[in-house]
C-alpha cells in the first residue's frame, strides 16, 4: 500500500505524530482533505516547498482547525464537490483541548460532516514540551517542571471524549498507538459516519516523555495495559464498545518509570503516595469502562 | 473627476444600507457566507440569513459559527477550497480576527468582508469611528472606505473583481460608517443580478483543495524564503491600484456609476484648501465646500477612497498646488497623537518635492456628531496657517474641554 503520508519530514525518530498521520491516511485513503493546526505535524511535514502530504491539505493557525474544517466542509457542499471526500482534522492535544476549544465545539454543535482526530501527546511538543490540558497527574513538563514542592502536573487530564460525546457527536472513539490496527479501524470507521466524529489518539512523544525512540508502541501498550488509557466507542452519547485488559493488566509503575517525566515519583520523598494516587485514577477508569 | 450617477429613479428602492449590503452580496453569487452577529454589521447578516432561508441564493451555505474568530477561519477552509467567500463585522468582531487576517492575505485568498465601522472598546462604544479598520491596516488586506448606501452596495462588487483579480489575489474590507450608513434608508439602485453577472465572471482559483490535484496550503516558511512571501503580498498591493482603477472603471461602462477608484476629488482644482477624509463624513465635507465656495472660499475635497493599497501618486497629485491640506480622521495613533490618513500622507510627501502644509484633525471618534458648523471652524483655521503657518500639526477637532 502506498503511504499518503511520505518519509523525509523532520520529525524526531519514531514520532508518534507522524505515526498518528500515517495511520490516518491508511484509514482515509487518497479521497480527504486534511487539516492541520500549528504544532510539530504541521512544521515537521511541510518545510517549503517541501511537504510530506500525498493529499490535499491545509494549515491556517493554531487553535481554528475546528472551524476551518467546517468551512472546508462547507465549501464542498455548496459547490457540489463533497461527494465521497473525507474532511479530516488532525490536531495535536494543545490545539484540541486547549486554544482550540472554542472551534471544535462549534464545528461539532453545527453538525459538519467531519472527522477530527487528536493526537494526543500530552503536552506542547512544538515549543518545548510545556504542559496543556491533557498533561497527566504528576507528569514534569516545562511549565509543570518537578521540583522541592512539585510532583509536577497538579491536575488529572481533561476528559475530552466525554466533552465531545456531550455535543452530540454520533461516533467518538479513543484508541492508541500501541495498537495501530485498532486506530484504523476506527478512524475508517469515524470518516464513514456521516456527522461531526471524533477520534482522541493516545500517542507516547518520545522526546516530550523521555524514553528511548524504539519504545514508542511498547510505552503505549502500556498506558492501555494498566487502564491509565481506556480504549472504547461511543455511538450517540453510549459507550457500546470496550477493549478488556484482563489478565495483561499491569501496575501503573510499569508504565511510569520507563518514561523521564515520571522519574520524580521514584525518588522523590511522598514520591509511593503519589503511585497510588495515579494508580487511582487507573483503577477508577478500569471499574467505570468495565475493563477488567 | 467627480462622483457621476446617472440614476434611473424607476430602478431606485427606498433600502436600509445593511439590506442594499446584503442583495450587493447575495447577486456577487457567495458560495459561503460565515459571519458572526454584532452591532452595527447584525442587519446585513440577519438579511444574508433570511435570503438563505428563502432559498434565494443558489449554491451557498451559510455557516453559523461561534464566534468570529472562526467566522474567518472557516473562510480559510472555504476559500481554499475555491469557494467565493463572503463575511462582516465590526470593531470588538474585527479585532478578535486579527489573527487570521494576517492569514487569510498570506495564503492570499480573496475574501470580501464588509465592514461596519465602529469604536473599540474601552469605554466599550457601539458607535461610528474607523479606529477598528484602521488598527488592521498592516494585516494584508485591501482597504475601500464608502461615502453612502450606493456606494458601499457597488463596491461589494469591486471589491471580488479586485481581490480576484490574478494579479492581485489578495482580500478586501469595504468599509462603511455604522449606523450613518448601516442604519439608514435612502434611495438605491439594488445591485441588478444580470449586470453584476456581465461584471463579475465566476470566481475560478487557479489553486484549491482537491484530491484530484493534491497541494499544501499554508506550509511553514524559515527563514531562506519567507521575505520573498511578503515581497510578493507587497507586489499584489501594488497590483491592485490600477486594477481599483479599472474595476471602477468598467463599474461605470455597465452601471453607469462612478465614485472614483483610488480617490476622488471635488473642487479642488482651484482650491487653497484642501479637506482629505474617508467615509461618510466626505457627504457632509461636500456641502460645506458647496456653502464655503458660495462665499468665495477657495476650499475642495479630496476624498480617499481607497486606504490600502495606500494611493500616495493620486494623492500628491490632488494636492501639490495647494497652499494648506487638512486631513481629517476617525482614529488614533495613541502615543503618536496623530490619526492615519493624516501621518500616511504626511510620510508619503516627504523626499518629494510637494512642500504643502499638512495638518491632521481627528474627529467624529465614538459616533459623536460632525456638524458643518465644526468642518467651517476647521477651514477657519486653515486659512489662518496660509497666513502663518502651522500652530497644531495634530489634535482632535471637537473636544470638550469641559470634561477633562
Ligand atoms: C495563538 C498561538 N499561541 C501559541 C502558539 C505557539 N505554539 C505553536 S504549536 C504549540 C503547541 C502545540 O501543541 P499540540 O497542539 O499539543 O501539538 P504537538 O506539537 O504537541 O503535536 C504552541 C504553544 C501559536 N502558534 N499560536
Ligand atoms: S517532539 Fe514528539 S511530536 Fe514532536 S516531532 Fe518529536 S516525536 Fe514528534
Ligand atoms: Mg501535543
Amino acid at each position: 500500500m502506498k503511504s499518503l503520508f511520505t518519509s523525509g519530514h523532520r520529525g524526531c525518530a519514531g514520532c508518534c505524530d507522524a505515526m498518528v498521520a500515517k495511520f490516518t491516511l491508511m484509514a482515509a485513503g487518497e479521497d480527504c482533505i486534511i487539516i492541520s493546526p500549528t504544532g510539530c505535524l504541521e512544521v515537521m511535514s511541510t518545510p517549503y516547498p517541501e511537504t510530506s502530504w500525498e493529499v490535499p491539505w491545509v494549515h491556517s493557525l493554531f487553535e481554528n482547525a475546528g472551524a476551518v474544517a467546517s468551512g472546508v466542509e462547507a465549501a464542498l457542499k455548496a459547490m457540489g464537490n463533497k461527494g465521497d471526500t473525507k474532511v479530516i482534522a488532525l490536531a495535536g492535544d494543545g490545539a484540541t483541548l486547549d486554544i482550540g476549544m472554542r472551534s471544535i465545539s462549534g464545528a461539532f454543535e453545527r453538525g459538519h460532516d467531519i472527522t477530527y482526530v487528536c493526537i494526543d501527546n500530552e503536552a506542547y511538543m512544538n515549543t518545548g514540551v510545556q504542559r496543556s490540558g491533557a498533561t497527566p497527574f504528576d507528569a514534569s513538563t516545562t511549565t509543570s517542571p518537578a521540583g522541592k514542592v512539585s510532583y509536577g502536573n497538579p491536575r488529572p487530564k481533561k476528559n475530552m471524549p466525554a466533552i465531545m460525546a456531550a455535543h452530540g457527536s454520533p461516533y467518538i472513539a479513543t484508541t492508541s498507538l500501541g495498537y495501530p490496527r485498532d486506530m484504523i479501524k476506527k478512524i475508517k470507521k469515524a470518516t464513514e459516519i456521516e456527522g461531526p466524529t471524533y477520534i482522541h489518539a493516545h500517542a507516547p512523544c518520545t522526546t516530550g516523555w523521555g524514553f528511548d525512540t524504539s519504545k514508542t508502541v511498547e510505552v503505549a501498550k502500556l498506558a492501555v495495559q494498566t487502564g491509565l488509557w481506556p480504549l472504547y466507542e461511543m455511538e450517540n452519547g453510549e459507550v457500546t464498545k470496550v477493549r478488556k485488559i484482563g489478565k495483561q493488566k499491569k501496575p501503573v509503575e510499569d508504565y511510569l518509570k520507563m518514561q523521564k517525566r515520571f522519574k520524580h515519583l521514584f525518588k522523590m520523598e511522598g514520591g509511593e503516595e503519589q503511585l497510588k494516587l495515579i494508580q487511582a485514577l487507573a483503577d477508577k477508569n478500569i471499574e467505570d469502562f468495565g475493563l477488567e | 473627476m467627480t462622483v457621476i450617477r446617472t440614476l434611473d429613479k424607476d430602478k431606485m428602492d427606498v433600502a436600509e444600507g445593511s439590506y442594499a449590503v446584503a442583495h450587493a452580496v447575495k447577486v456577487c453569487r457567495p458560495n459561503v457566507i460565515s459571519a458572526y452577529p454584532i452591532t452595527p454589521q447584525t442587519h446585513i447578516v440577519e438579511d444574508l440569513s433570511q435570503f438563505m432561508a428563502d432559498g434565494k441564493i443558489p449554491n451557498c451555505e451559510y455557516i453559523t459559527v461561534e464566534s468570529e474568530f472562526s467566522a474567518l477561519s472557516a473562510l480559510v477552509g472555504s476559500a481554499a477550497a475555491g469557494a467565493r467567500c463572503y463575511s462582516a463585522t465590526t470593531s470588538q468582531g474585527l479585532e478578535l480576527m486579527h489573527e487570521v487576517l494576517f492569514n487569510v492575505s498570506g495564503m492570499r485568498l480573496p475574501i470580501v468582508m464588509t465592514i461596519a465601522n465602529r469604536a473599540v472598546s474601552a469605554p466599550i462604544n457601539i458607535w461610528n469611528d474607523q479606529q477598528d479598520s484602521i488598527s488592521q491596516r498592516d494585516t494584508g488586506w485591501i482597504q475601500m472606505y464608502a461615502e453612502d448606501l450606493q456606494e458601499i452596495s457597488d463596491m461589494t462588487a469591486q471589491a471580488y473583481k479586485v481581490a480576484e483579480d490574478k494579479d492581485v489575489m489578495m482580500p478586501a474590507m469595504t468599509c462603511m460608517d455604522g449606523f450613518i450608513l448601516s442604519h439608514v434608508y435612502e434611495p438605491v439602485v439594488l445591485l441588478e443580478q444580470d449586470l453584476v453577472d456581465e461584471y463579475l465572471p465566476a470566481y475560478e482559483p487557479e489553486y484549491s483543495l482537491d484530491p484530484k490535484n493534491p497541494l499544501t496550503f499554508g506550509a511553514f516558511a524559515d527563514p531562506t524564503v519567507y521575505t520573498e512571501f511578503r515581497y510578493l503580498q507587497q507586489q499584489a498591493m501594488d497590483n491592485a491600484l490600477p486594477k481599483i482603477e479599472e474595476a471602477a472603471n468598467e463599474f461605470y461602462e455597465i452601471f453607469g456609476r462612478y465614485y472614483g477608484g483610488l480617490i476622488d476629488e471635488y473642487e479642488t482644482e482651484d482650491a487653497d484648501i484642501i479637506l482629505m477624509a474617508m467615509g461618510s463624513l466626505v457627504g457632509t465635507i461636500r456641502d460645506v465646500v458647496d456653502k464655503l465656495r458660495a462665499k468665495g472660499v477657495k476650499v475642495g475635497l479630496l476624498k480617499v477612497r481607497t486606504f490600502r493599497p495606500f494611493p500616495a501618486e493620486a494623492i500628491k497629485n490632488v494636492i501639490k498646488d495647494a497652499k494648506v491640506v487638512v486631513a481629517l480622521d476617525k482614529n488614533i495613533s495613541l502615543g503618536l497623537n496623530e490619526g492615519s490618513l493624516f501621518t500616511e500622507t504626511k510620510a508619503s510627501l516627504y523626499n518629494t518635492k510637494v512642500d504643502v502644509p499638512i495638518v491632521g484633525r481627528m474627529i467624529g471618534h465614538g459616533g459623536r456628531d460632525i456638524p458643518e458648523k465644526t468642518i467651517e471652524d476647521i477651514v477657519e483655521e486653515a486659512k489662518g496657517i496660509i497666513s502663518s503657518g502651522i500652530n497644531t500639526e495634530s489634535k482632535y477637532a471637537d473636544l470638550k474641554e469641559e470634561l477633562l
